[in-house]
């Protein structure tokens, strides 16, 4: 069931805040990702404190490096059910799991980070891990 | 490590890899670790061996790529656990 709308909006914002879009239907994502030609992040946001409480900061962190993706977006897991699922469709050979963050580059995942390899772990050690993957993909 | 949920012992959300006694290992979100044992949400398992995997090609996989929900939650009582540890920690090997 999903949370109260309030109480999560604060974590929508971290991302929103720092230029991520947010892609609450499935047209949405279709919008997002049907662009085989650029390179977009897709960050799969999350309640979860273990791991999502330095995702978006993380994400945030390495947004601010030189070279980033053309464009990121995010879904909520939990809460925008439908755009979730559909943007997981995306990469149906991985494993669903949120917190996590992808990396496409036209049209192709190149980089995929689980929730497993987020939980415990600090947001500049994170950011540092996808700022090295942008400058390789981006 | 883990969230704050201080009866639910130190590694409450964090994906565990539990290995067994026997031919089982699983894979889940540690919900609760007691002296009696542990119940993991979001779980999968494999058998040693099955389509030709062992317990270690399983545990490196899922490590790489995370794991599949088999099951809701699983309980492993602790006299088959032979140990719990974070699947990060086998993601660098």
């Amino acid at each position: 069931m999903p949370y109260d709308p309030l109480m999560v909006q604060p974590m929508r914002e971290e991302l929103t805040q720092v230029g991520v879009q947010e892609l609450l239907t499935s047209s949405d994502v279709d919008g997002f990702l049907g662009d085989k030609e650029s390179s977009a992040l897709v960050i799969i946001n999350s309640v979860c404190g273990c791991a999502a409480g330095q995702a978006r900061p993380g994400v945030a962190l390495a947004l601010k490096h030189a070279k980033t993706p053309d464009k990121s977006g995010t879904v909520f897991a939990g809460q925008d059910l439908e755009a979730t699922s559909h943007a997981r469709s995306y990469f149906a050979d991985y494993p669903p799991s949120s917190p996590s963050i992808v990396l496409f580059k036209n049209g192709e995942v190149v980089h995929f980070v689980p929730r497993h390899m987020i939980e415990n772990r600090d947001a500049a050690s994170l950011a540092k891990e996808l700022t090295d993957a942008f400058d390789t993909h981006c | 490590m883990g969230t704050f949920h201080q009866d639910k012992g130190e590694l409450h959300g964090i994906t565990v890899v539990v290995d067994t006694t026997g031919s089982k290992v699983y894979i889940g979100r540690c919900d609760t670790m007691t002296d009696q044992g542990i119940i993991l949400l979001d779980v999968d398992e494999h058998e040693d061996g099955k389509d030709g995997k062992s317990k270690t090609d399983f545990i490196q996989k899922a490590a790489k790529f995370g794991a599949w929900k088999k099951h809701e939650h699983f309980a492993i009582p602790k006299d088959e656990i032979a140990f719990v540890k974070p699947l990060g920690e086998f993601a660098a090997g």
